[in-house]
């Protein structure tokens, strides 16, 4: 394993973290454009606050640490994929912003009218954003991107970005019914982290049948990917499949501490499994990581500053995630501001 | 070439306006955290009406930091999609900081939702506390940003060789010698205080208005000094950091200097150029001070000041907007420090100023002016540096994004910038609003459980 491997290594232990974490607050963004009228979806938008409001400027940051990485340890390969992905990013960049103002805005609203004018901006781009992120990684994965730059329109619309779209928004959706169920259920509300989990149930079914097909898709049209899918990255996907049978199973039988592990274990499979078939390439086809690393010493760099973010930021984070996961933050709403 | 220059200008206009508007956010994401610190402390030793700002000031914070979370976002994107010339090149060079950053941005995020959250569900002390990490985040956050703007001034940490087909290559890659440049300190420093400058001003204004309409309660009048003495201690600091800063321009980048002092000629003796415009070559309508340009720049009356003779015309910055625009800056600094002094002169005296309407007036106008000092500032050094998006290295239109319309995304963000702007201003003034009608600094979201449809049964179930 070089160094320049390592960074590349340190590069998807971002994306790992952002699907999960990023995933969760669109998927909860998802839901909260499902939840029907104020009436009917007051107190899921209520608990969709509760719980993405602490984390999800955190978990913002992933996406920054992906792109400072790329770009850092991948100079031309990080040029050639946002040249080439021009319009799919600056989807993904509109999406950003209209959900975080339409999240943050939505919160301190004065009138219903004006939550729901916020709150379709968060809920529709929390829908959009990882759309279009998973048609970037499919253009990546189905080698549509090159390193001299590719089609800007032909590169992002193939069958391997409208699976990897979907699945992206599938995959959200599931992890954030998983977690809202949880926290609903700490909470104390039954009532509402039994309908999570009926929500949960449906995606998460819906996503493993998207998933089979996607096997098909990939065969046809993203071959490199597909062989080392089926070769080294199976026992990813084996291990994803048990992992979101089990997370079905918990979530039926309501014991959601299980459920959110085994819910983030089948995601996180099906992720590493991509970065396993990946591996060697950046962009898949078209550019291997030693051939497009940056300077040595940057890549020292990288190393240093992620061992240095492993002291810093990641404590900060878990305390925030203990913080958060606690009873008494679940359940101080009404005392606190 | 006639269509690649304009998509140049669209891009040029696209990151100024992206960056224009996240400046002043980020701003209040560095200096914000330090004045919450003073209220919430003062507040902690029994000083209710302190304690109430500190709660409000935090919820005013979680908007400002929103929207300078996605805003930040933008640039990061537009890095890469404006700018591929610059990051395939040099991307290994200067990412460095940009990953030092994300650990900045990690931690002041992470401490940012405990904090916000925190009230109430965490021991007072500790909760305090946790406004510590966010200040020293955005202290470094600055220092990695300013690393690399500072770079782009002053590029260093990579030799350039020309191979046999003309190619030119970035070799002898130094990340730190790239950080540590010669512009490094100053800029950093220069726009760290600039933070304080502008969030003392702003919020000392938001205050100054306040009392202005006849709210002269203790509440407010905490507020406006707190700020005031922020901004006070910045606007104090800031004329000597960027004076420091100013010298480096002689030898690193005399384009930038000549075109900052209107210097059309190399001289000694120079004198400082107040106002004017430069047209066909001649300076026109401006005062001049002998000597003073010589003294400022170089520290002796003796010493040459380059002037635009010594550069070539393709590589001049447009003199005007760089010598208006660093006026403009110097300017407000200058009156703002002024507007300080008069008021903590006046307090010694014994005469409150909060009294006077001249004062509060100059005060409320203080706020904005202070951002137009930043504005000018930033528009001085960026504006400055052109045509180089690297200087001496690398040109903004070798840098720029192949893909076209950019004139789409550009008035994309226009509406996109325009509309967050308006929207960020009616939320605040809303939530200033419902404050003033009820005594503690709750705010209640207008959706379930249970729903209710107006704000009269909003009330009623209260």
């Amino acid at each position: 394993m070089t160094l320049a491997d390592v960074c590349a290594a340190l590069l998807f232990v971002g994306v790992l973290a952002y699907s999960i974490f990023g995933g969760a607050d669109f998927g909860s963004g998802v839901w909260d454009l499902l939840a029907g009228d104020a009436e009917r979806g007051g107190a899921l938008r209520v608990q969709i606050d509760h719980s993405i409001g602490p984390v999800w400027e955190a978990n913002h940051v992933w996406l920054i640490y992906v792109l400072v990485f790329m770009w850092t340890g991948f100079p031309t390969a990080f040029t050639a994929m946002v040249t080439t992905l021009f319009v799919p990013w600056l989807l993904v960049g509109l999406g950003i912003v209209l959900r975080g103002i339409g999240f943050a805005f939505r919160k301190f609203s004065a009138t219903l009218d004006e939550a729901r004018f916020y709150g379709v901006g968060f809920a529709a781009s929390s829908f959009i954003t990882p759309f279009f992120l998973g048609m970037i990684a499919g253009a990546v994965a189905s080698g549509r991107v090159p390193i001299e730059g590719g089609d800007r329109w032909s590169s992002w619309t193939g069958p391997t970005s409208w699976i990897g779209g979907t699945l992206a928004v599938l995959t959200c959706a599931f992890l954030a019914a998983t977690f809202l169920a949880a926290d609903a259920a700490r909470a104390g509300d039954a009532n509402l982290a039994d309908q999570c989990s009926r929500k949960a149930i449906v995606a998460g079914i819906v996503t493993g049948v998207v998933a089979l097909g996607a096997v098909a898709v990939l065969e046809m049209d993203a071959e490199s990917l597909s062989n080392r899918l089926q070769g080294r990255g199976a026992p990813f996907v084996v291990l994803s499949a048990l992992a979101g049978a089990t997370a079905l199973a918990a979530l039926h039988r309501r014991s959601f501490a299980l459920a959110r592990i085994a819910a983030v274990g089948a995601v996180s499979s099906v992720v590493l499994g991509w970065g396993v078939a990946q591996y060697p390439d950046v962009l898949v086809d078209h550019a291997r990581i030693e051939a497009v690393a940056g300077a040595h010493a940057t890549l020292v760099g990288l190393v240093i500053v992620f061992g240095a973010a492993a002291v810093t930021a990641v404590p900060a984070m878990v305390w925030l995630f203990l913080l958060v996961n606690s009873r008494r933050w679940a359940q101080a709403d009404e005392h606190a501001a | 070439m006639l269509a690649q220059t304009s998509q140049l200008i669209a891009a040029r206009y696209q990151m100024a306006i992206s960056l224009g508007f996240h400046i002043v956010l980020s701003c209040f994401g560095v200096a914000f955290p330090a004045l919450i610190y003073v209220v919430h402390r003062r507040g902690l030793r029994g000083d209710a009406d302190a304690l109430l700002l500190a709660k409000r000031w935090s919820k005013a914070a979680a908007v400002l930091f929103a929207v300078g979370a996605v805003s930040g976002t933008v640039l990061s994107f537009e890095m890469g999609l404006l700018w591929p010339g610059m990051m395939s090149a040099y991307g290994d060079v200067i990412g460095l900081p940009f990953a030092m950053e994300g650990i900045a941005f990690f931690v002041e995020a992470v401490f940012i939702g405990i904090y916000l959250y925190g009230w109430d569900r965490l021991p007072p002390k500790i909760h305090l506390r946790t406004l510590i990490p966010i200040m020293v985040s955005g202290l470094f956050g600055t220092f990695c940003i300013l690393a690399v703007n500072s770079w782009m001034n002053a590029p260093s940490g990579f030799h350039l060789v020309e191979a046999a087909d003309g190619h030119v290559d970035v070799v002898d890659v130094n990340p730190l010698a790239a950080i540590f440049n010669r512009a490094l300190w100053t800029e950093f420093t220069h726009m760290f205080v600039a933070t304080y400058f502008v969030v003392g001003f702003v919020v000392a204004a938001v205050y100054a208005g306040g009392i202005l309409r006849g709210r002269r309660d203790r509440l407010h009048r905490t507020g406006f000094a707190v700020a005031f003495a922020f901004a006070t201690v910045a606007a104090l600091v800031q004329p000597l950091i960027g004076h420091v800063a100013g010298m480096r321009l002689a030898t690193d980048q005399p384009a930038k200097l000549a075109a900052m002092e209107l210097a059309t000629t190399t001289e000694a003796h120079a004198p400082l150029v107040v106002g004017g415009f430069l047209v066909d070559g001649k300076v026109v309508g401006a005062i001049r001070i002998p000597g003073i340009a010589s003294l400022l720049a170089r520290a002796s009356f003796d010493r040459e000041v380059p002037g635009l003779d010594g550069v070539a015309a393709a590589d001049q910055p447009p003199a005007n907007v760089v010598h208006t625009s660093f006026q403009v800056m110097v300017g407000i600094a200058l009156l703002l420090l002024a507007l300080a002094l008069w008021y903590w002169w006046r307090r010694r005296r014994g005469v409150d100023p909060l009294e006077s309407g001249r004062f509060l007036r100059l005060a409320l106008i203080a706020g904005p002016l202070s951002v137009l000092a930043l504005q000018a500032g930033w528009t001085t050094t960026e504006v400055g540096r052109q045509p180089w998006i690297v200087n001496g290295v690398l040109r903004v239109e070798d840098a720029v994004t192949p893909n076209g319309g950019i004139w789409l995304t550009l008035t994309a963000i226009v509406l996109l910038y325009g509309g967050l702007a308006v929207a960020t201003w009616l939320t605040l003034r809303s939530m200033s609003r419902r404050w003033r009608g009820q005594p503690d600094a709750d705010l209640e979201t207008p959706y379930g459980p249970p729903a209710h449809d107006t704000d009269a049964q909003r009330v009623e179930a209260r």
